[in-house]
């Protein structure tokens, strides 16, 4: 199972304080085969042993794993998803599927989930463009071996026509708790919408936003060139950054009480808590993370929060103490392990 | 493309076809809705499609036919995957790539509400492309064979497995 890695964790890369990470996910089709909606058992399988077949002869060997999703119980699936390497729809969905992971977490290729393959590719930081390159790479060495649905007209062809074209989805995942105090998101989200960027909760697609994380990406995936769509994010984000960068000054100059009082309070809490559940941790984490960004609270490692804010999810909790939990339990197990990560920095 | 009657973005594509020829309008919803409560047919909720397709989307997606057209071209069924348009407006998703080409009126209205534009201009795989048209068709062979299976005509479905063979060892797959 995956422990290390983690690359898109690591609070590495540029404005690292605000980005979290850069992802970009191409949908891709093979040939000869119906969409899932369509597809027999026979055609999934077959197209799970095409993948397989061509992973095998493209890529090194000791670096990734590929495993069909069954092989994974719940609690492996359920943690796979926490770590953002398989999809909530890949996790659930009947019938064959695989998963294709890379032993670093720099990239991993679901089979048979909404399109035959989601190529997905992920870093710390903002770096879109580094991330377009690997998923290029990853992209051109497959498609060497594996015929693609393409159209002249519609370029890749999907199972929804919303991702047709490039099949291109560039995501930037954002840490955005002063603009979330100060009441501006609503405003940031307003003037994404006009330029036609979505914004997600935590896990993409219908999830809600948690610990004031957002994802921004693009709606638009055809008629526009890989590079356009990258430089559209990649003039947007920026801004966004600087926005949030321009209501944590305002909180510091105007409402600087307050500010330290609510990072002072997630601090004292989560050092002290006995039970507590994911949603206030993810609250508390996000004022400790802006606190220790701002340097209001010392000593307290960024990649120490950005770690906690993924163990402490429920398959992840499970998975480090070795054994399954109640709902009950884990919130026990959860205030212990934050507070001994807390008092050990 | 812009509405007709104000020049906003146009979100509703209507065929009319009362007249002996059919006559297209481009509106903007606003206009659409006006439309459409003058003319004779109501309109068929287009609310399920629409819905599914506009979550999260900040512009309302709709494949905006009038009822009539758009109860007959929902029994319209795709002869390789045997998905009908009907199928496609509930769920969103598509049953195999001829689909976009036995749809085409109706997938590209929705396609230029959804991208604003119709032609790709992104990357092209590098591999021929010749053998992909071939390919498609074997997805119908296969669904042939499963129905000479189920209807236990033995003779067609030997036929069909020897084409499928053929075509499978020509196209490599």
């Amino acid at each position: 199972m995956f422990t290390g890695g983690c690359e898109w964790l690591r609070s590495e890369g540029d404005d690292n304080d605000i980005v979290i990470s850069s992802r970009i996910r191409l949908a891709r089709n093979v040939a000869g085969f119906p969409f899932q909606t369509r597809a027999s058992e026979q055609d999934r399988k077959a197209v799970c042993a095409a993948v397989a077949a061509a992973a095998a002869e493209v890529f090194d060997k000791k670096k990734y794993c590929c495993a069909a999703v069954d092989a994974f119980d719940e609690l492996e699936r359920a943690y796979l998803v926490e770590r953002q390497l398989i999809s909530r729809e890949l996790s659930q969905s009947p019938g064959t599927r695989s998963a294709l992971i890379d032993k670093k977490e720099q990239f991993c290729v679901m089979v048979n989930e909404e399109d035959h393959l989601r190529l997905c590719a992920m870093t710390g930081g903002f770096a879109p463009y580094k991330v377009w390159k690997r998923i290029n790479d990853i992209d051109n060495k497959l498609e060497s071996k594996l015929d693609y649905v393409f159209h002249r007209k519609y370029g890749y062809l999907t199972a929804c026509p919303t991702n047709t074209g490039t099949g291109m989805r560039v995501s930037v995942m954002l840490h955005l708790p002063a603009l979330v105090i100060s009441k501006e998101i609503d405003k940031v989200f307003r003037s994404l919408q006009k330029v036609n960027l979505a914004v997600r909760g935590l896990y993409g697609e219908g999830t809600q936003p948690a610990g004031d994380f957002f994802q921004i990406s693009n709606q638009q995936t055809l008629g526009k060139t890989e590079e356009e769509l990258l430089e559209k994010i990649s003039t947007m984000v920026p801004q966004i950054v600087n926005y949030e960068r321009q209501a944590r000054e305002y909180l510091l100059k105007e409402r600087k009480e307050f500010l330290f009082d609510r990072c002072g309070r997630a601090e004292g809490l989560l050092k002290t808590a006995r039970t507590i559940g994911t949603a206030e941790t993810m609250h508390h984490l996000s004022s400790i993370r802006l606190g220790v960004n701002m340097k209001i609270l010392d000593g307290i490692p960024l990649t120490v929060v950005n770690e906690l804010f993924l163990n402490t999810q429920p398959a992840h909790l499970q998975k480090i103490q070795g054994k399954e939990l109640t709902s009950s339990e884990r919130d026990v197990v959860r205030a212990d392990y934050i507070r001994r990560a807390l008092s050990e920095v | 493309m812009k509405c007709q009657k104000c020049g906003k973005l146009a979100t509703f594509h209507i065929t009319e076809l009362t007249n002996s020829k059919p006559v297209e309008h481009h509106l903007c919803e606003e206009h659409a809705r006006d439309y459409l409560s003058n003319s004779s047919g109501s309109p068929e909720p287009v609310g399920n499609l629409a819905a599914m397709l506009s979550k999260g989307s900040p512009k309302p997606v709709s494949v905006g036919k009038a009822a009539d057209e758009l109860k007959e071209l929902d029994q319209q069924t795709c002869p390789v995957c045997g998905m009908s348009f009907y199928e496609f407006r509930q769920t969103g998703r598509l049953g195999c790539p001829n689909d976009y080409d036995y749809f085409p009126k109706q997938l590209e209205a929705l396609i230029l509400n959804i991208h604003g534009e119709t032609q790709h201009i992104g990357k092209v795989p590098k591999r021929a492309q010749k053998g992909t048209n071939r390919k498609t068709l074997l997805i119908k062979l296969r669904r042939d064979l499963e129905d000479a299976v189920l209807y236990e005509d033995y003779e067609r479905a030997a036929v069909l497995r020897d084409k499928i063979k053929e075509m499978e060892t020509e196209c490599q797959i």
